[in-house]
């Protein structure tokens, strides 16, 4: 790496080579092969940085000539006044969030005949016991076996105590316990990292409501106050239920859907 | 045999006799605002209660008709028996009492209760509903480019005048409730003939979007003649009506105007986001004053006369002398009586979180400066009597100051989002104020309590008006639709 621009200022001041285009032009044109021949030679780590390297490069290519090509396009002539009006003392005021501040007409908008009960997944894979815990030895000799590790995620709450580890029956796994749940608005098709209030309802039974696990399905209470959402009798609404739609356990987070 | 009392319970038979006996009297002096006594002395009893301090003081008065007072002891106002005041206040009853009364508005308002009418009609957020200065007409300005009429008696939509080609910011009434003008998002000002729903004129020449409209009060010219507007490309334009011509131009701002005012004094004020407030002339448009007072954006003006400005000629009643010469009288005494031979003042609110009172007419320096917000102040306005000031701020809370001292008095609390407006009763005594948590709400001035709830709107509620004679309420906001509502 020069150090300093002594290329740039021995070109100042002797000029370039005479034959400086030609070998630009040159070396660019070999470019692409000599690239060809390094992704076909390089194997193991490096071929997989190479191939992820040149993945994302295509992607961006892909995204300009679509957004050149956009520009070519006529569009049809903006008429009318733009949406989304604001009386003069909010105008070039600061809004939080774009996504957070749509209307809440359409936030508040329910099915009118929608069920109670209908969810997003309204079938769910039934989880068997013995893949849902762990079993794990105890005792002296390592010889009872009435300790469960659950090997799901769970939502343990704020203020939860455990019991004396020794007579703990089902162990929640620190590693495995999350707090926050990335939420979607199905209508304002916008997600939003809430804080999660409680299980309200796990598909394969009582228990697991009771203990927090989430796996696929589950209903849970989000806190949706930084949402802004007001009934309408001007109380702020805190507290909605999501239905998780994802397999936490293998993904790491949790997605869920509103349930509006 | 008798013992001598305990020692505790010698100190409360003590306790006991401090309790005034039925027979002890205060004497009081009674006092107007302006400081002069009333009367005599008076040796009254102490379980005297405001009711009949009014009958005698309207007896003192010698007045025909008997006109409902409401009566301060040291800036503190009786609402109970007087001894029980005293007590509660700690306050002396060696020397006489001064008592000052106040004039309160011979009508009573009843508060708005319930919505009469959702009125459809608008496709995009309403922004801007105003009331005409009699009270009978209603006019909205919407973002979906047109301004409406509204037939108030049947609640249906009267007009719908289309102009304009975007948003329409600002509509406002002249005083003699013969145009309306409106100014919308590309700088155009239009002018409507409220009966008939047509368009009267245009005035271009504001480069950006209008952000204020304000119509030279009734007792300087009457038919209204001209009127005056701010925008964002920092001028403040005054246009004649009649011609549709920009009459004066005026600009030392650098930044967007946010609100005008037409004072009765024949000044301008206009407030800007480059923190200054100027007070313009408004014959020859030249700058009379600059209130440098504070360190962030100013949103917003009121002025104390601004009710009898607003309505001119017309009275509470929504009645106006049918001939020129004698409507402007009455409007030139309907001024002389909201101000009452005293300069008027002027009070801004700001994004640096305070309230300035001037007295515009008189010094640059403010007369108060009221602290306590903890957010932006979005509108003030003084009440029509133009002893209170409401504040409507983004902290969720209307605060209510002294309107001559500027001196904070209440903290009205319940809104669980900013708070965009209000809009005072034209009696005084009442103040509806609405937020973006969708909700309006109406409050009583004088136990600063929530006195209505108002839900009903599904989504923000952007601007709210009371109409000046008392009987209902308007609101719109971004769920498009007009909400009336009545008692």
């Amino acid at each position: 790496m020069p150090q300093n621009e002594h290329i740039e200022l021995h070109q100042k001041r002797y000029g370039k080579r005479l034959d400086h285009e030609e070998r630009k032009r040159k070396k660019q044109a070999r470019e692409v092969h000599k690239r060809s021949a390094y992704a076909q030679k390089a194997i193991g780590l490096k071929g997989k940085m190479f191939a992820k390297k040149r993945h994302q490069e295509k992607a961006m290519m892909k995204k300009t000539i679509a957004m050149h090509e956009e520009r070519d396009n006529k569009h049809k002539a903006q008429d009318g006044a733009p949406q989304n009006a604001v009386p003069a003392y909010l105008l070039e005021r600061e809004q939080v969030d774009r996504a957070k501040v749509l209307s809440n007409t359409i936030k508040q908008k329910r099915k009118e005949k929608a069920g109670k009960w209908e969810v997003p997944l309204p079938q769910v894979r039934p989880i068997a016991e013995d893949e849902m815990f762990k079993v794990l030895k105890s005792g002296k000799r390592m010889k009872k076996s009435w300790k469960r590790m659950i090997t799901k995620v769970t939502f343990v709450g704020q203020g939860f105590t455990r019991k004396p580890p020794k007579y703990e029956r089902f162990i929640r796994p620190t590693g495995l316990r999350m707090t926050k749940a990335h939420v979607t608005h199905p209508e304002l098709k916008a997600t939003f990292c809430l804080d999660i209030i409680g299980v309200k309802k796990n598909p394969n039974g009582q228990m697991y409501s009771q203990m927090g696990v989430v796996t696929k399905g589950t209903i849970l209470e989000v806190n949706v106050s930084e949402l802004g959402l007001v009934t309408p009798g001007g109380k702020v609404v805190w507290g909605k239920y999501a239905q998780v739609t994802n397999n936490p356990e293998n993904d790491g987070c949790i997605n869920a859907v509103l349930l509006v | 045999m008798t013992e001598p009392p305990a020692k505790v319970a010698r100190r409360e038979q003590a306790a006991a006799t401090d309790e005034p006996a039925a027979d002890v009297s205060v004497i009081i002096q009674f006092q107007s605002l302006s400081g002069d006594d009333t009367g005599p002395q008076l040796d009254i009893p102490h379980n005297v209660t405001p009711e009949q301090l009014e009958t005698l003081l309207n007896g003192l008065l010698n007045n025909e008709e008997k006109l409902p007072y409401s009566f301060y002891i040291e800036d503190k106002e009786l609402l109970g028996e007087l001894g029980a005041h005293l007590r509660a206040a700690g306050l002396s009853v060696e020397r006489a009492l001064r008592v000052v009364y106040q004039p309160q508005a011979v009508f009573r308002i009843r508060p708005v209760a319930r919505c009469t009418s959702s009125m459809p009609g608008h496709s995009e957020a309403v922004l801007s509903v105003n009331f005409s200065p009699c009270g009978t007409m209603l006019a909205s300005g919407s973002g979906d480019t047109t301004v409406r009429f509204w037939d108030l008696n049947t609640q249906t939509p009267k007009h719908e005048c289309k102009a304009h080609k975007n948003w329409v910011l600002v509509v406002a009434w002249s005083p003699d409730a013969k145009w309306v003008a409106s100014g919308d998002m590309n700088g155009q000002i239009h002018l409507w003939d409220p009966q008939g729903g047509k368009l009267a004129g245009t005035c271009s020449g504001h480069g950006k979007w209008i952000t204020s409209l304000a119509w030279e009060p009734a007792h300087k010219a009457l038919p209204s003649a001209r009127f005056v507007s701010g925008s964002k490309d920092n001028l403040v334009k005054v246009w004649d009506a009649a011609t549709r011509r920009c009459v004066l131009s005026m600009s030392n701002h650098s930044q967007l105007i946010t609100a005008v005012k037409w004072g009765g004094e024949g000044l301008i004020y206009s407030a800007s986001r480059d923190c200054t407030i100027s007070a313009w002339d408004d014959r020859d448009g030249k700058l009379v004053r600059v209130f440098k007072g504070h360190g962030h954006w100013v949103n917003t003006l009121a002025l104390s006369s601004e009710y009898a400005l607003r309505t001119g000629a017309f009275d509470h009643t929504g009645k106006a002398p049918a001939d020129v010469e004698a409507a402007k009288a009455k409007a030139a005494e309907r001024y002389a009586q909201a101000t009452s031979g005293k300069p008027e003042r002027l009070v801004s609110g700001s994004d640096d979180f305070t309230l300035c009172l001037y007295e515009p007419s008189v010094a640059k320096t403010p007369l108060a400066r009221m602290t306590g917000h903890v957010q932006l102040i979005n509108q003030v306005v003084f009440s029509p009597d133009g002893r209170l000031i409401a504040s409507a701020s983004f902290d969720k809370a209307v605060k209510l100051w002294d309107g001559a001292k500027g001196t904070f008095l209440a903290s009205l609390r319940g809104h669980v989002g900013p708070v965009y407006q209000v809009a005072w009763s034209s009696d005084s005594r009442m103040l509806v104020s609405g937020s973006k948590d969708s909700t309006l709400k109406v409050w009583d001035a004088r136990t600063r309590k929530l006195k209505v709830d108002l839900p009903g709107h599904a989504d923000e509620v952007f601007t709210v008006d009371w109409s000046p004679d008392g009987g209902s309420v308007a609101s719109g906001g971004k769920d498009r639709v007009l909400k009336l509502w009545r008692h």
